[in-house]
C-alpha cells in the first residue's frame, strides 16, 4: 500500500510509488493512443536543432507561451496604488476573477475588484445599465473613496464610452456628483498591461487635473514618481522613497501598493491600505518634475504631465549600479539636494561585494525574459558585472525597445554577442536556449518549463513569481536591490558549481 | 452559535438580514434570493431555498468566472495530446495558463500541450478584419510545429462571437485538409452567468466535434467504465482509478484529467459512465445514456464513508464478482483509514466549517469532513444550479447557512461573524479570510498539495486541515503588547 497515515504521502512522492508506476505505464500501454517512445524522443531531439529554429521563428499567427498579460492588469494595478481606492472593471466579470487570481498569486494577498458582470444583453445593448447599478453598488457596499473604471475587451468591442455612462451614473445618482470615478478604455487586442499600466494613470490624473476641476499647475519643490508595473512594487517603492528620505525630497509616489498588497496578519482584513491620497495626486500637478521609473509604462502619461509645464525624466527600471546612480543623479539634479554620504557608503558596499564576486560572473552568459524596462536593466547590471546578456527578450517590446535595448549591448564589449528578440515568446527562446544557449535564464516562473526542457538554471528576477514565495518582499531596486540580485545570481551559480563530485569545495 | 457546533439556523439568518441591508435596495432585492438556510419543512422535504444560475449583480464582486473558463480551463484544457487554442486577446490563455493543476503523464510540447498557453493574441487589425484567416493559417503552423497533436480545440474568448467570426467553417475546413480533429468551442466568456455555462458548451462540442467525427475501433469488455468529470487536480483521478480497477473494472476512458483524445473518442463504446463531477459534464452523461444506451451513476470519493458508499453503488451496476471485489477493497483499505481517523480526529473533531466552491466540492466534501468529526456551517456554490442545491440537502445539517454566487463582502461578513475554524474556498479568497485570523485551504487547487480523491488521497487531505488549523503562527497574531 503506498499511502500510509504515519507518514502521509502527496503528489510530490506518492506518485512515485510502484503501484502508482504501473498505473502509469498499464494506462499508457492499453488506453491512451499515444506516439511511440520513439517518435517523442525523435520530435524531441528535433525541436533542438536549427532547422525547427526557423520554422519556429517562420510563424507568423501562433503566439506560444507568450510573457505578456493584457491591459486591464495593468489598469487595476494602477488603481489599487490609490487611497481607498477600487479599481472597477466595465466588462465580463471573468475576466476580473482572472485579474484577481493573478496578483493574488504573485503577491499572496487579497486583491478587491469589482465587476459589472456584463452578459449577452449587455453585448446587445450595451453595457450603460450595468455601469450605473454596478457603480452603485460598489460604492454602497465597499465605501471606497474613489472608484478607477477599466475595460475588458468585450466593451471595447462593442464600443461602450466610459465618459458618456460614468456621466449618465453620476447623473442617476449611482454615486455622488463629485465623487472621484477616473477611468480609462483599456482593450486588450492592443498593447499588453505595461499599455494598461500607462492609461490607467494618465486616466487618473487626468480627472483629477483637469476633469474634477480645471486645476492650473504651480511648479513648486516636488517631484513626482511613476512606479511603473513592478511585481516587486512592495519593497521597491519602500526602497525608493528610503532613498528621497534620505537625501531630503519631497516627492510624490503615483500609484503606490506598497501597503496595499503588503498588509499585516493581525487579526483584522483591511480591505484598503496605504496607498497614494487624493489631495496628494490632486497636488502632483504642482510638482516640478515627474519621474517615471519605467519608460514603457508611462510613455502617454509622462507626454501629458509634460503638458502641465512640468520636466519629465523616464528611467528603465533602476536596478544595477549605473541605473541607480543616474537616478539619483537626476533626483539630485532636480531639487539641488545633495546625495548623502550615508548612500554614497551604499553604493560602496554593493561595489565591494561585486568586486569579491565578479570572478564567477566574468563571461557567463544569461537570457533575459521579462517587460521591456526590466529586460533593459537585468542586462544593463549583467554586463556592469561582468556577465553577458546574451538572449534579450520581451514579447510586449516593440521597435522602440528593441532600438533601446540593441544600444545598450553595443555600449558595452560584454553585450557584443547579445541578441535582441522583440515581441517573441518563450517557445521562440526555446530554440534559441538550445541552438545558442546561455549558462542561466532569468525571468518570471513562467521560465520553469524553458528550465525544465534545457536544462538551463532559472533565475526569478521579475513578475509574475508564482511558485516561489516572498521575493517580491524585498527590493531589486536601488544599490541594496542590486545587492540581491547579485546574491540571488551567485547562490544559483554556487549551486551548480556544487553539483559535482570533484569540485565540491568547500571555500568558493 | 450553539454549542454542539450544529449550524443555529436563527442565528444565521438574523445574519443574512444583517448583511442584506447594507446593500441598495435593488441589490439587495436579488442578492436575498440567493442567501438562506437549509431547511426541512413538515413533509420532511428539504431545502437549501435559494436562487441560483442567474445573472450575477454588478458592482458587489462576485467570485465567479466567465464560460471560457468552465470550457478551456474546465473540461477541455486537460486533454493532454490536443493543443487548445486561446482565441482572441492575450489575457485569457495567459491568466488560465497551468493554474488548474490538472496532472499529467506526457512530454510537454511533444506529445502533450496541458501547460502551454497558446493563443492567436488579437490586435486591432483582427478585430477589425475579422480572425478566421489567421486561425486558418495559424493551424497549419501549430501542426507544423507539434506534429504529434492529436487534434486542435479552438477556445472563443468574448471578441470571436462579436465580431462574426465562423470558426466552425475554419474548423470543418482544416479538419478535411488534415484529417484530425479540430473543434471549434463557442465559449465567450459573456455567454452564459458563470463557469457553467462554458461546461455545457464544451460538453456539446464533445457530443457535436468528437463523437460525431470519429469511429474508434475497440474491443469492448464487460468492465468498461469511463470515469468522467475528474480534473486530476493534484493527481486525483489517478487514486480513484485505482480503486476502480482493484475492483476489476476497466477504465476505458478518463474524462479530462490525464485524457488522450482516444479515451474520449472511444467513451460511447464504454458500459457505464462514473460521473464525479455532477455539474460540469452531465450533459454529456445525459447524451451518452440517450443516444448509446450507456447509464451513468454520480459517485464520490471524498473520504472513507463516501468512498465505501459509492464503490458498493458502483458495484451493483454489475456481477456478484465485482461486487465481492468491492468488499474487498473496503476491508483492504480499512487499516489505513482506521490509522488516518486515529491520528488526525482528535485534532479535528468539533471544528466548524464554512465552503464556498465551485462544481461539486460544496456538497461532496462535507463527509470527508464529517469523517473528521468536522462540522460543515455554511456552504455555497459559484454556478451551481437548482439541482446542485437540491442535491446538497442529503449532505448538509438542518440550519446550515447557504449562500449561492455570494459577494466578497457576504463572505467576508459571514466569515466574520461565525468565525469558523477553517474556510475552503479558492486564491481570491485566501488571504482575506487568512488575515482575519482564520485557517484556510483552497479548496480548487487543493493550496499546491493533494490528491484528495481516494483513501490515499483521504489521508492527504486530513493531514492538510489539520496542519491548517493546528498551525502555531495563528497563536502570534496579536502582539503581545496589545494582547486582552
Amino acid at each position: 500500500m503506498p499511502q500510509s497515515a504515519d507518514k502521509v504521502k502527496d503528489h510530490i512522492s506518492l506518485f512515485k510509488e510502484p503501484e502508482y508506476l504501473e498505473l502509469f505505464a498499464s494506462k499508457k500501454a492499453q488506453f491512451e493512443c499515444r506516439p511511440t517512445d520513439e517518435a517523442v524522443d525523435a520530435q524531441a531531439e528535433y525541436t533542438k536543432t536549427w532547422e525547427y529554429r526557423e520554422k519556429n521563428f517562420a510563424r507568423e499567427i501562433a503566439t506560444i507561451n507568450p510573457a505578456k498579460a493584457c491591459q486591464p492588469l495593468g489598469a487595476v494595478f494602477v488603481a489599487a496604488g490609490f487611497e481607498g481606492t477600487l479599481p472597477y472593471v466595465h466588462g465580463s466579470q471573468g475576466c476580473v476573477a482572472y485579474f484577481r487570481s493573478h496578483l493574488a498569486r504573485h503577491f499572496k494577498e487579497a486583491v478587491p475588484i469589482v465587476a459589472d458582470s456584463m452578459t449577452e444583453d449587455a453585448a446587445v445593448f450595451g453595457g450603460l445599465s450595468n455601469i450605473v447599478e454596478g457603480l452603485q453598488n460598489a460604492y454602497t457596499l465597499y465605501k471606497p473613496k474613489m472608484i478607477v473604471v477599466s475595460t475588458t475587451c468585450m466593451a471595447e468591442v462593442i464600443g461602450d464610452d466610459l465618459s458618456a455612462f460614468i456621466a449618465t451614473a453620476k447623473e442617476k445618482e449611482s454615486v455622488p456628483a463629485d465623487f472621484p470615478v477616473p477611468f480609462a478604455h483599456t482593450p486588450s487586442f492592443v498593447g499588453s498591461h505595461t499599455t494598461g499600466y500607462d492609461n490607467q494613470m494618465k486616466g487618473i490624473l487626468n480627472y483629477f487635473w483637469d476633469r474634477e476641476a480645471q486645476l492650473t499647475a504651480t511648479a513648486g519643490e516636488k517631484i513626482n514618481i511613476i512606479p511603473g508595473f513592478d511585481g516587486y512594487a512592495v519593497a521597491n517603492n519602500r526602497e525608493i522613497k528610503r532613498y528621497l528620505d534620505t537625501m531630503g525630497v519631497d516627492y510624490t509616489f503615483l500609484g503606490d501598493v506598497s501597503d496595499v498588497y503588503d498588509t499585516p496578519s493581525d487579526g483584522e482584513y483591511r480591505m484598503y491600505d496605504g496607498g497614494t491620497t487624493l489631495d496628494d495626486t490632486r497636488a502632483a500637478i504642482n510638482a516640478k518634475a515627474t519621474i517615471g521609473l519605467q519608460e514603457f509604462c508611462s510613455l502617454k502619461t509622462l507626454e501629458y504631465v509634460a503638458t502641465k509645464g512640468q520636466q519629465t525624466v523616464a528611467f528603465n527600471y533602476p536596478m544595477g549600479i549605473g541605473a541607480t546612480d543616474s537616478f539619483l543623479m537626476k533626483v539630485s539634479e532636480l531639487t539641488g539636494k545633495a546625495i548623502p554620504a550615508s548612500i554614497e557608503k551604499e553604493r560602496g558596499r554593493l561595489v565591494d561585494a561585486i568586486t569579491d564576486s565578479q570572478a564567477w560572473l566574468h563571461g557567463k552568459k544569461f537570457a533575459v525574459f521579462g517587460d521591456p524596462d526590466f529586460t533593459l536593466a537585468m542586462s544593463a547590471f549583467l554586463m556592469e558585472m561582468g556577465a553577458e546578456p546574451t538572449h534579450v527578450l520581451a514579447t510586449n517590446g516593440g521597435k522602440e525597445w528593441e532600438a533601446k535595448a540593441k544600444a545598450l549591448l553595443a555600449s558595452s564589449p560584454f553585450g557584443a554577442s547579445g541578441q535582441v528578440w522583440a515581441g517573441k515568446d518563450l517557445w521562440h527562446l526555446r530554440s534559441l536556449l538550445f541552438t545558442e544557449p546561455t549558462d542561466f535564464i532569468i525571468g518570471s516562473s513562467y521560465g520553469k518549463y524553458l528550465e525544465k526542457d534545457t536544462g538551463i538554471p532559472l533565475i526569478r528576477l521579475t513578475f509574475p513569481i508564482f511558485d516561489r514565495h516572498h521575493h517580491h518582499r524585498f527590493p531589486t531596486f536601488g544599490y541594496q536591490g542590486a545587492l540581491r540580485v547579485l546574491v540571488e545570481i551567485l547562490d544559483r551559480v554556487f549551486e551548480i558549481a556544487d553539483n559535482t563530485d570533484i569540485s565540491f569545495d568547500l571555500t568558493r | 452559535m450553539s454549542l454542539d457546533n450544529a449550524p443555529d439556523a436563527a442565528f444565521n439568518e438574523a445574519l443574512i438580514k444583517e448583511v442584506l441591508e447594507q446593500y441598495p435596495e435593488k441589490a439587495a432585492k436579488k442578492r436575498g434570493r440567493h442567501l438562506n438556510v437549509k431547511k426541512t419543512d413538515d413533509a420532511g422535504a428539504s431545502s437549501c431555498g435559494v436562487k441560483s444560475n442567474v445573472k450575477s449583480v454588478p458592482g458587489v464582486m462576485t467570485i465567479r468566472g466567465c464560460a471560457y473558463a468552465g470550457s478551456k480551463g474546465v473540461v477541455w484544457g486537460p486533454v493532454k495530446d490536443m493543443l487548445h487554442i486561446s482565441h482572441g486577446p492575450v489575457g485569457c490563455g495567459h491568466y488560465s495558463w497551468s493554474q488548474r493543476r490538472n496532472y499529467f503523464n506526457g512530454t510537454v510540447g511533444i506529445d502533450s500541450f496541458v501547460t502551454m498557453q497558446i493563443t492567436s493574441d488579437f490586435q486591432e487589425r483582427d478585430i477589425v478584419f475579422g480572425g478566421d484567416k489567421n486561425l486558418d493559417k495559424m493551424i497549419d503552423e501549430l501542426n507544423d510545429l507539434f506534429p504529434l497533436n492529436k487534434g486542435i480545440s479552438i477556445q472563443s474568448e468574448c471578441p470571436i462571437g462579436l465580431i462574426g467570426d465562423d470558426i466552425e467553417a475554419v474548423a470543418k475546413k482544416k479538419h478535411k485538409e488534415t484529417g484530425k480533429t479540430i473543434v471549434p468551442v463557442r465559449c465567450e466568456g459573456f455567454r452564459g452567468v458563470s463557469q457553467s455555462l462554458g461546461h455545457h458548451i464544451a460538453n456539446d462540442a464533445i457530443r457535436d466535434w468528437v463523437f460525431e467525427k470519429s469511429k474508434p475501433e475497440w474491443e469492448t469488455g464487460p468492465y468498461d467504465v469511463n470515469l468522467i468529470a475528474d480534473y486530476n487536480i493534484g493527481g486525483d483521478a489517478w487514486p480513484s482509478r485505482r480503486l476502480l480497477e482493484e475492483m476489476g473494472l476497466r477504465v476505458v476512458g478518463m474524462w479530462s484529467g490525464d485524457a488522450t483524445l482516444a479515451e474520449m473518442e472511444r467513451a460511447p463504446k464504454a458500459k457505464l459512465n462514473l460521473i464525479h463531477c455532477y455539474r460540469s459534464m452531465n450533459y454529456i452523461c445525459r447524451h451518452m445514456e440517450e443516444k448509446y444506451n450507456i447509464p451513468w451513476v454520480e459517485y464520490n470519493f471524498f473520504g472513507p464513508s463516501q468512498i465505501a458508499k459509492s464503490l458498493r453503488k458502483i458495484a451493483s451496476q454489475f456481477d456478484e464478482t465485482i461486487q465481492a471485489n468491492a468488499e474487498k477493497v473496503i476491508a483492504k483499505y480499512e487499516g489505513l483509514v482506521a490509522d488516518i481517523l486515529a491520528k488526525f480526529k482528535p485534532r479535528l473533531e468539533g471544528k466548524k466549517v464554512m465552503l464556498y466552491v465551485g462544481g461539486l466540492r460544496p456538497r461532496h466534501v462535507a463527509n470527508a469532513y464529517d469523517d473528521l468529526g468536522m462540522t460543515i456551517v455554511g456552504t455555497g456554490y459559484e454556478f451551481g444550479h437548482n439541482d446542485d442545491y437540491q442535491r446538497t440537502t442529503d449532505y448538509v445539517k438542518e440550519g446550515t447557512l447557504i449562500y449561492d454566487d455570494v459577494s466578497g463582502y457576504e463572505l467576508e461578513k459571514f466569515i466574520e461573524k461565525i468565525r469558523p475554524d477553517l474556510v475552503g474556498s479558492g486564491i481570491k479568497e485566501k488571504y482575506a479570510t487568512q488575515k482575519m485570523g482564520v485557517p484556510f485551504r483552497q479548496m480548487h487547487s487543493w493550496d499546491y498539495s493533494g490528491p484528495y480523491h481516494g483513501y490515499d488521497g483521504f489521508a492527504i487531505f486530513a493531514r492538510d486541515m489539520d496542519l491548517a488549523i493546528n498551525s502555531p503562527i495563528w497563536s502570534k497574531f496579536k502582539a503581545p503588547w496589545k494582547a486582552a
